[in-house]
């Protein structure tokens, strides 16, 4: 009897620390969701979307340089690395029996194992160092390097969740498999691919590693791709580690935004995978 | 394309007149579809045997000056054109193994909780906020370090833990504030989330037989977990930990500005460190000699098997669960 007490008395202890882990786990996200919104939001004025910054020591100005070249490198990266891992995920999950398909699958995971620096030094030595200029270009193909395991993955998995039946269906009433596939899996499959895409577009939005020997950064409003570029991670990053307060307060407001554009992407992603088809019925 | 697709859907099967050049167009159009896909598929090998390449070629010089001994030495002299990389591998596997003694008990704590014993109501949203950490940008935990958590920790966390486990070297010396253990820290952070959701994943693969099985014979809810389920998907939660372990290696930013980026081996966790991925962030753009931008590459080269090494073997682990329950379940 009392034995058994002590044994149950153990068990509700054991699950007492597990909800303190909880707890503890939640904290450092409502804490840095706090401090960035305490910090950040008083500097976020019309003036900070639309200027560049002010020259060092003096108030004002904005950071559309870097929110500007943010979008031209994220969205560049998208045109390069969506359709290439889109359609590598649908091959994939359409010839599974391929030998392409087993190694295209290792290889994906092992490039989203692999560190974004490393992927960043790889796009230095191939563009930034033969071209002997940075530029947002190179940003953007390290990014969509990124970017392609993530999205190919993601869409892989999607389409292995449409019933083999409905294939079937399609080829039976005469279609070819190349339309089989377009506007019968792909059309199915479309929400779970944009979710995967979107999650991709928001994971690369935040990348600083692959950006500081790529894009560089920098204090002017530019929008050619083919000279160093600024962009919001990098600008938290500059101005986070600069000498001066004012630098602080851009480096806070600049990672409320930055934070803001990705939970919004993600956020959104999610809510379309919720309607997410469910086939067992 | 609209005209082909308009006469298929209308015409009824008998009455098409001559099948044969439209099946033929239609075998035309399949090889066409596969070979675009096929070529897009077979970009991402040549991907990365290009990475490999190139990585390789960016160190070839230092690789060839400084053989192995470059994971052995300690000097880094980028005047002289002596490197060595120890202290950045000693500061890369430190740093990694403090945030893994914080963040393993947790988000097992976490995963286990979720899975087993929290109320059906709770689970998503809790699981969702803390894959929520997981989306924060790696240079946003950097900021919120610097001015929040370094400043946090010099001024209560250490000297508490100076003033009672003194005795270990490990907690001994001046207090900067940028640190081995503010790294370890952050790190932490940034790991639980993956730690988190893929050992719950390999959790909810246990079928549910195992924890009725236990619960039949007398176990309380608790016993029924450590000494049935936890044990069935071990192999599976270590993988998750070796994955953790791997994102904790290549993590850049925020080890970046919170560890001090000093090369030295030092005993204290209070000490600043290096990584490997930090000196390649810091050093990267403002190496001017060969040797120095080689040794980079050559570090990148090393984090770069490194990682894939141990992303490797804890998918084989994982993959050993998942494919064991659906195995399981279907001799049912």
């Amino acid at each position: 009897m009392n034995r058994r007490f002590l044994r149950r008395a153990y068990s509700n202890l054991m699950v007492a620390l597990m909800v303190g882990a909880v707890a503890a786990a939640l904290l450092p996200l409502v804490f840095i969701l706090a401090t960035l919104v305490l910090k950040g939001a008083g500097s976020l004025s019309l003036a900070f979307f639309t200027q560049t910054p002010a020259p060092a020591g003096e108030t004002g100005g904005g950071v559309v340089h870097a929110i500007v070249g943010t979008l031209l490198i994220v969205g560049t990266a998208s045109l390069i690395g969506l359709p290439i891992g889109i359609a590598a995920g649908i091959y994939c999950a359409e010839y599974p029996g391929s030998r392409l398909t087993w190694v295209t699958r290792f290889v994906a995971d092992v490039l989203n194992g692999t560190p974004s620096i490393v992927v960043g030094v790889f796009a230095w030595a191939w563009i930034v160092a033969t071209q002997k200029h940075f530029s947002g270009l190179a940003g953007s193909a390290a990014l969509a390097m990124l970017m392609i395991p993530m999205v190919l993955r993601t869409t892989e998995e999607m389409i292995k969740l449409v019933p083999n039946s409905l294939r079937e269906a399609a080829l039976a009433l005469g279609y070819p498999r190349w339309r089989t596939s377009l506007t019968i899996v792909v059309r199915t499959t479309l929400p779970g691919i944009v979710t995967g895409s979107l999650l991709a577009v928001a994971r690369v939005a935040g990348e600083t590693a692959p950006l500081l020997f790529t894009a560089l950064g920098s204090q002017y409003l530019s929008y050619n791709l083919n000279q160093p570029m600024a962009a919001l991670p990098l600008t938290v990053f500059t101005y986070a580690t600069g000498p001066y307060e004012e630098w602080h307060q851009y480096a806070w407001a600049s990672a409320l935004v930055l934070i803001l554009v990705v939970f919004v992407l993600s956020l959104g992603a999610r809510l379309a995978i919720r309607r997410r088809f469910d086939f067992n019925g | 394309m609209t005209a082909l697709s308009e006469r298929e859907a209308t015409s009824p099967p008998t009455a098409a007149p001559e099948p044969a050049p439209s099946l033929e167009r239609r075998a035309y159009g399949d090889q066409v579809f596969r070979l675009v896909l096929m070529l897009a598929a077979a970009a991402i090998p040549v991907l990365l045997a290009f990475l490999v390449l190139e990585l390789w070629g960016g160190a070839r010089l230092a690789i060839g000056k400084f053989g192995l001994d470059f994971v052995t030495t300690s000097v880094w002299d980028p005047v002289a054109e002596e490197f060595g990389a120890f202290p950045l591998v000693f500061g890369t596997l430190v740093s990694s193994l403090i945030a893994l003694l914080i963040a393993v008990p947790l988000s097992l704590g976490v995963a286990i909780y979720l899975t087993e014993f929290a109320p059906k109501a709770v689970r998503q949203p809790v699981a969702f906020l803390i894959s929520l950490l997981a989306a924060i940008p790696s240079v946003v935990y950097g900021l919120w370090g610097i001015f929040v958590l370094i400043p946090a920790l010099r001024k209560s966390v250490f000297p508490l833990l100076r003033d009672t486990f003194g005795f270990l070297p490990l907690f001994q010396g001046a207090i900067y504030g940028p640190s081995m253990l503010a790294a370890g820290i952050i790190l932490s952070i940034m790991v639980m989330p993956y730690v988190m959701s893929v050992s719950r994943e390999v959790l909810m693969a246990v079928p549910n037989t195992q924890r009725e099985a236990s619960l039949a014979l007398g176990a309380t809810r608790w016993e029924a977990v450590i000494t049935t389920v936890v044990p069935y998907a071990r192999s599976g939660i270590i993988g998750a930990v070796i994955l953790g372990l791997g994102r904790a290696l290549g993590e850049t930013m925020a080890v970046t500005m919170l560890i001090g980026n000093r090369h030295e081996v030092a005993a204290s966790l209070f000490a600043p460190g290096y990584t490997m991925a930090a000196a390649i962030a810091n050093e990267f753009s403002e190496a001017v000699g060969d040797m120095h931008l080689s040794a980079l590459a050559y570090v990148a080269f090393l984090l770069f098997v490194v990682t894939v090494l141990v992303n490797a073997g804890a998918r084989l682990l994982i993959w050993r669960v998942a494919r064991g329950s659906g195995a399981g379940s279907k001799a049912l």
